[in-house]
């Protein structure tokens, strides 16, 4: 403990000798978490309006004439294999290795690709059949609640893409290990976010 | 009446010289006004050589102490922004009488109304109150500064490109005429195709960033930067309620966000959220907004709190009466928070027991409100009470602030709500409890803390006349309301035909005029304060003797706060050290580490504008370009990895050795 | 969820008598009346304390309500108040034979005191808002037109339907067969039960003099009873801003005797206007300070048609989608079921990106499609199936369904999620 040596033992403490220091990024991981907690209420808002507008179909289509749950669950299946390669990423980025961490990045950020993509094949399709984001109270929270999701994971292959260029250039210094951890919880909060909609959306959509 | 979709330009959307309010003289004279005052400014600035000096010290600064000033700048000019707004209605409401259509037509009159509310809320009470937290506390817990600098940069200029949005629609186009909350259906595009509700809710969005990212930021700094033996039941109570506070802006914030997203959405792609048609529910707005509005509230009145329990312990000079059961009383106020917002709306026709419950959560809230009123009372108790500015406002507020504490119950009382929801009696409730609040808790805290950040006191005799203007004016200006909204008078109506509630507006414009004396006598206080400032000056950092570590440093505070993190044993940290013959450490300094300067805030911040100014007008291409740059620009920042410095000791050295050059002066004085 | 609050105050009934019984012994009604009284007295010459000193028997009580509350916070507020200043000007600096305890800051039974004193007060105000919210709920039948005078059993309430307007109010009265614009008359002692709605924004109805307000809103109907006490002749307004003519969107009221009102009534029976679908289209546009308008006869479908929203030819009505939507929607076929507005209060409108706006057509029949009755889903037997030949140009056939009549919901009613 580094104190005060000037000061008589008996009398108290009231300063520290040494700089007390707090190294840059000390709080990056708890506010990064409050961020994800606040960006959680975001999805719950969606979520909780999903439930209240989710039936009003405006004499329109409903879900069980529009999903197709064969698609959502490849799409969930690519989402939920990405987040698993993120952690062998990270696995070795804990090792030490540059270009076994940058490989499951691409291998990630190629699922989330994957992921994005059948998600926007699925949104043409309602699309073109009418079934439009201004048809239905239903389909505008639909959009809105996965759309939102999606827009969040187009946002996480940008910053894997930077992430990737970073690691490139200066290697598995401290603050980018430390970055890495922030999209690694981002990454996986999206999967959280996805198995509620999967759940709450599609699969109790296709159960009404 | 005007064709919508209204054509719109690829160049410049649906932006034409018509925009610019050529044809209200109010408006143009005003905007000569701003123009000559800000020619003037900027000639003085260009002139005095000061650009870089505000480039390099202010604008770019990552100090949270030149930020919180910065905020509490930026909060006063709004003040007399939103306060010109008020004087405007009261005028209205005088004048409009006896078959006079008043000066002001709907279309000016409605916008006037919710420009006053949005900019009195988020870019006055917000910028001050996070300003006074973002300077305060990480002195109190003896941090060097903030957990993360450049996002406290970055907050505070995305609140300030909120209030430059807000400020250009008085100049182009148009401010929303919806009121300050903007219930659909009729913000909704069918009712406001105008580009005064876009105004409103990029304002909101842009500023809405800023806000949440400085709530994260301060709860990561007092988490995780206290000084060492500072427990959390150390804290000193104005960082609890800070703390409360963040938490509630982390937790309420997003739902703002994400309502006014679901708004735009309808606003811009037709979707069908808050429509009247294809199964939409304006219902659901209303108990979103209002899930983020409630707490909002408390978000503004319990640092306020925290301000007066710092202001009468120390002007006591006695501990904190109930220290622990203040903080319960906050933590508790916290949580109840959340749980009382549809008593904005009981006449929505919830039902009696959906109405009764939330009736009672919000009496609830009185009990440990009241019991931070009894914790002040007796810590007042067997005290030395020094009547200085801080207490004076300190006196005026746990005066005025019960009586609006009353009216609030009044209105929670279901069936009573019903006689007075939307009334100006609910005006008259809420101006108590801000003004005689929030607004008079400010002024505590300006006038207490003021020295800490410049190194001299203010003026007392222009902060007197400013304190009486404002407390006879509040009450001039609001218990005719009261009166008024037992007369069954409700809010936001421009014209009246009862020639017997005359007297009462024209009683209410009288206190307006007053609290208008109050706040030229308080820039006249700021000037004459400075002006006077080696008269005022205190060398010794601790002119009220204070009982907190912000009083422990110099003032100002250097830029790494303390030279030696403090060590701490006691609620009232720095009581403790005088009283236990504390010795200011004069040698074995060491380099300090501390953040350094960035940019980049101000410049997203700037790109953020016109981002928003884009999707106003309209004009897809630059929202498009201005968006892409804002993440080119983010991205790039992050490619910067030197971003702190070392301030050497031989700098740490000098600059406590001054100080201790200045302590034996006043001594020898 | 209706039915769930109806058992509720049923249940709820014979208790809340007694309370209200008690709370009149213990408080005697008079007592309030004469403070309510006081600040008439004080007020400067014609002033008009209208919410302190209503006329109506539910306005009334809602006062008592107020007033109980205030006297049972000044219980608390006036020592507060008093003791600070007390405090204050004792302990002040120059007053040093006052005592001084810098290190004083806990006392565990002042600590129980400011923490009990507050919950009992609440405890009490607590106990009286679920009892008075319940009694006052406007949504709840009137038990009594008057302290001590039940509505009898044979009474029916007079049936008011009320519709907001852009910025105007529109009285329908179904019994009379009349409707009238910015003027609502009503007679005293009678039991009356509004049915409120609005044609566009958000608004609040609020006649002070005889009950607490209501918010009306598009597309749902919102309920309230009260009853006149005196013959009254007052004001009543919108209570929520909603836009440009928000001012001017006040309407007369009367409260007549008996014979007052039946004249009046025949007053507006011999006036010229009739009120059909297409009159109420023109009456809706938005219009400020609109002048007092009588009909002679009102469509009788019509009050039904607006909150259904669906006075427009062809337009589905909201309880016939909400039925629909109950059993899955009408499937990928029902995507196309839309046509662009033509009929708007306001001019063309819609957001950028959108489709522009547009409404869900109606399933009706060949002569509701003509226009020549209104297409309102509850007034009539099993619903006709459209055949694709009478189904306007350019739209899909859809696949057609049959509801059963008794499947439809009553119109949405407010509920907060």
């Amino acid at each position: 403990m580094s104190t005060a040596t000037t000061q008589a033992s008996d009398s108290p403490v009231f300063y520290e000798v040494e700089e007390h220091a707090h190294p840059e990024g000390h709080s990056t991981s708890l506010g990064f978490w409050i961020y994800l907690m606040s960006d959680c209420l975001i999805f719950a808002c969606l979520f909780a309006v999903y439930g209240v507008l989710g039936r009003n179909y405006a004499a329109g289509p409903g879900p069980k004439d529009l999903f197709d749950l064969t698609l959502v669950a490849v799409n969930t299946t690519m989402l939920l294999l990405s987040s698993i390669t993120y952690g062998f990423a990270m696995l070795a980025m804990e090792k030490d290795r540059v270009s076994a961490t940058q490989f499951w990045l691409v291998v990630t950020g190629l699922f989330g690709a994957a992921f994005l993509f059948i998600e926007l094949y699925e949104f043409h399709h309602m699309i073109a059949e009418g079934a439009t984001p201004q048809r239905s109270a239903f389909l505008s929270s639909f959009f809105t609640l996965v759309g939102t999701h999606g827009l969040h994971v187009t946002f996480g292959i940008i910053w894997l893409i930077t992430l990737m260029v970073q690691v490139a250039r200066h290697g598995l210094i401290t603050a980018n290990r430390r970055r890495l951890m922030c999209l690694s919880m981002f990454w996986h909060f999206l999967d959280v976010i996805w198995i509620g909609v999967f759940t709450f959306v599609y699969l109790m959509g296709m159960l009404r | 009446m005007t064709e919508y979709p209204v054509p719109t330009s690829a160049i410049f959307g649906r932006l034409t010289l018509g925009a610019l309010p050529l044809h209200e003289p109010i408006l143009v004279a005003t905007f000569a006004a701003v123009c000559l005052g800000g020619l003037v400014v900027l000639g003085a600035l260009t002139y005095f050589r000061l650009w870089g000096y505000l480039w390099k010290e202010w604008f770019t600064s990552v100090d949270h102490k030149k930020i919180g000033i910065m905020y509490m700048v930026l909060g006063i000019i709004m003040l007399l922004r939103g306060f010109a707004d008020a004087v405007m209605m009261r005028l209205q409401q005088a004048l409009a009488f006896n078959g006079s259509e008043g000066y002001l037509p709907a279309h000016h009159y409605d916008q006037v109304f919710t420009a006053h509310g949005v900019i009195m809320i988020f870019f006055v009470a917000m910028p001050l109150v996070t300003g006074l937290m973002n300077f305060v506390v990480p002195l109190q817990i003896g941090a060097r500064d903030v957990s993360f600098p450049f996002l406290n940069n970055f907050s505070f200029w995305m609140t300030v490109a909120g209030a430059v949005l807000v400020m250009m629609s008085l100049f182009v186009g148009e401010f929303a005429r919806t009121g300050w909350l903007a219930y659909p259906p009729l913000s909704g595009i069918a009712y406001s195709p105008d580009p005064g509700m876009d105004y409103y809710i990029w304002a909101l969005q842009i500023a809405g960033v800023g806000t949440l990212l400085s709530g994260v930021n301060l709860i990561c700094t007092i988490v995780k930067m206290r000084a060492p033996g500072m427990t959390m039941m150390k804290m000193p109570v104005f960082t609890w309620t800070a703390l409360c506070t963040n938490v509630l802006i982390v937790a309420a914030f997003p739902v703002l966000t994400a309502v006014l997203a679901l708004l735009s959405l309808d606003r811009y792609v037709g979707t069908n959220f808050f429509t009247n048609d294809f199964g939409g529910n304006p219902m659901m707005y209303v108990n979103l907004i209002w899930i983020w509005g409630h707490p909002e509230v408390y978000i503004l009145i319990l640092p306020i709190f925290g301000i007066f329990s710092e202001v009468t312990s120390t002007f006591s000079g006695k501990k904190l009466f109930g220290y622990t059961s203040m903080v319960y009383a906050t933590v508790v106020i916290t949580i109840l928070s959340y749980l009382v917002w549809l008593h904005h709306f009981f006449t929505m026709g919830s039902g009696a027991s959906v109405n009764s419950f939330f009736g009672i959560t919000t009496m609830i809230i009185s009990i440990p409100t009241g019991a931070k009123m009894f914790n002040w009372l007796f810590t007042m108790y067997r005290g030395r009470i020094r009547f200085e500015l801080p207490m004076m406002w300190t006196i005026a507020f746990m005066l005025t602030f019960v009586i609006g504490g009353m009216t609030g119950v009044m209105l929670a009382v279901p069936p009573a709500d019903f006689v007075l929801h939307n009334s100006l009696f609910l005006i008259a409730h809420f101006h108590n409890v801000i003004i005689g609040g929030v607004v008079f808790g400010l002024f505590a805290g300006i006038s207490y803390w003021f020295p800490k950040a410049f190194g001299f006191r203010l003026n007392e005799f222009w902060g007197k006349c400013s304190f009486w203007f404002w407390v006879v004016g509040f009450y001039f200006a609001f218990m005719p309301l009261y009166v008024l909204g037992l007369m069954g008078v409700t809010r936001r109506l421009r014209v009246f035909d009862d020639p017997s509630l005359h007297i009462w507006f024209i009683i209410a414009a009288f206190g307006a005029f007053l609290i208008a004396l109050g706040i030229g006598c308080f820039l006249i206080q700021i000037a004459i304060s400075i002006l006077q400032r080696d008269k005022l000056r205190d060398v010794t950092g601790d002119p009220w003797d204070g009982r907190t570590l912000e009083w422990a440093t110099s003032s100002p505070p250097p830029d790494y706060n303390f030279a030696f993190t403090p060590v701490v044993h006691d609620n009232d940290a720095w009581w403790d050290m005088k009283a236990r013959g504390y010795k200011r450490p004069l040698e074995g300094f060491r380099p300090i580490h501390m953040p350094s300067n960035t940019g980049t805030g101000i410049i997203l911040a700037g790109i953020a504008i016109t981002f928003g100014f884009a999707m106003i007008w309209y004009i897809w291409w630059l929202a498009a370009l201005s968006f892409v740059t804002l993440l080119a620009t983010a991205i790039g920042h992050t490619f910067n990895y030197h971003r702190d410095f070392f301030i050497p000791a031989d700098v740490v050295a000098r600059t406590e050795s001054e100080r201790t050059r200045q302590l034996a002066g006043k001594v020898q004085a | 969820m209706d039915k769930l609050s109806n058992g509720t105050h049923a249940a709820l009934q014979l208790p809340l008598r007694d309370h209200a019984t008690v709370l009149k012994a213990g408080f005697p009604l008079s007592r309030f009346r004469l403070i309510a009284v006081l600040p008439l007295l004080l007020a400067l010459g014609g002033c008009n304390f209208v919410v302190l000193a209503p006329t109506g028997d539910i306005a009334a009580q809602q006062r008592d309500m107020l007033v109980i509350s205030t006297l049972l916070m000044l219980l608390i507020i006036i020592p507060v108040m008093a003791l600070t200043a007390f405090f204050a000007w004792k302990y002040r600096q120059s007053n040093t034979a006052a005592d001084y305890a810098p290190d004083w800051d806990h006392s565990t039974q002042l600590e129980l005191v400011i923490w009990s004193a507050p919950l009992l007060i609440i405890i009490c105000l607590g106990a009286l808002t679920w009892i008075g919210t319940h009694l006052l709920d406007p949504y709840r039948p009137l038990d009594r037109i008057a302290p001590g005078k039940p509505v009898a059993a044979d009474v029916r309430p007079l049936e008011v339907d009320v519709v907001a307007l852009d910025w105007k109010w529109l009285f329908i009265y179904p019994e009379q067969g009349v409707a009238t614009v910015n003027e609502l008359a009503v007679p005293v002692d009678r039991p009356i039960t509004f049915r409120i709605t609005a044609s566009s924004v958000m608004n609040a109805f609020y006649v002070p003099t005889l009950a607490g307000m209501i918010y009306a809103m598009p597309g749902m109907e919102t309920k309230l009873h009260a009853v006149a006490n005196a013959p009254v002749t007052s004001t009543g307004f919108s209570a929520n801003y909603s836009g440009a003519g928000f001012s001017g969107m006040k309407f007369g009221f009367m409260a007549l005797s008996d014979g007052d009102f039946d004249g009046w009534i025949a007053k507006a029976k011999t006036s010229q206007g009739n009120l059909t679908k297409e009159v109420y289209l023109e009456l809706e546009k938005p219009s400020e300070n609109a002048p007092v308008q009588r009909f002679a006869t009102v469509d009788p479908v019509l009050f039904d048609a607006v909150l259904n929203m669906c006075v427009e030819t062809g337009k589905m009505c909201m309880k016939e989608m909400m039925a629909i939507d109950a059993k899955g929607g009408l499937g990928r076929e029902g995507a196309n079921n839309v046509l662009k507005l033509t009929h708007d209060k306001y001019a063309r409108r819609g957001a950028v990106f959108g489709t522009g706006a547009g409404y869900v057509l109606g399933l009706c029949t060949p002569e509701e499609l003509t226009g020549r009755t209104l297409s309102v889903a509850g007034a009539r037997a099993p619903l006709a199936v459209p055949s694709a030949k009478t189904a306007p140009a350019g739209l899909p056939g859809f696949t057609p369904i049959s509801l059963k009549a008794g499947a439809q919901p009553a119109a949405r009613a407010p509920s907060n999620i």
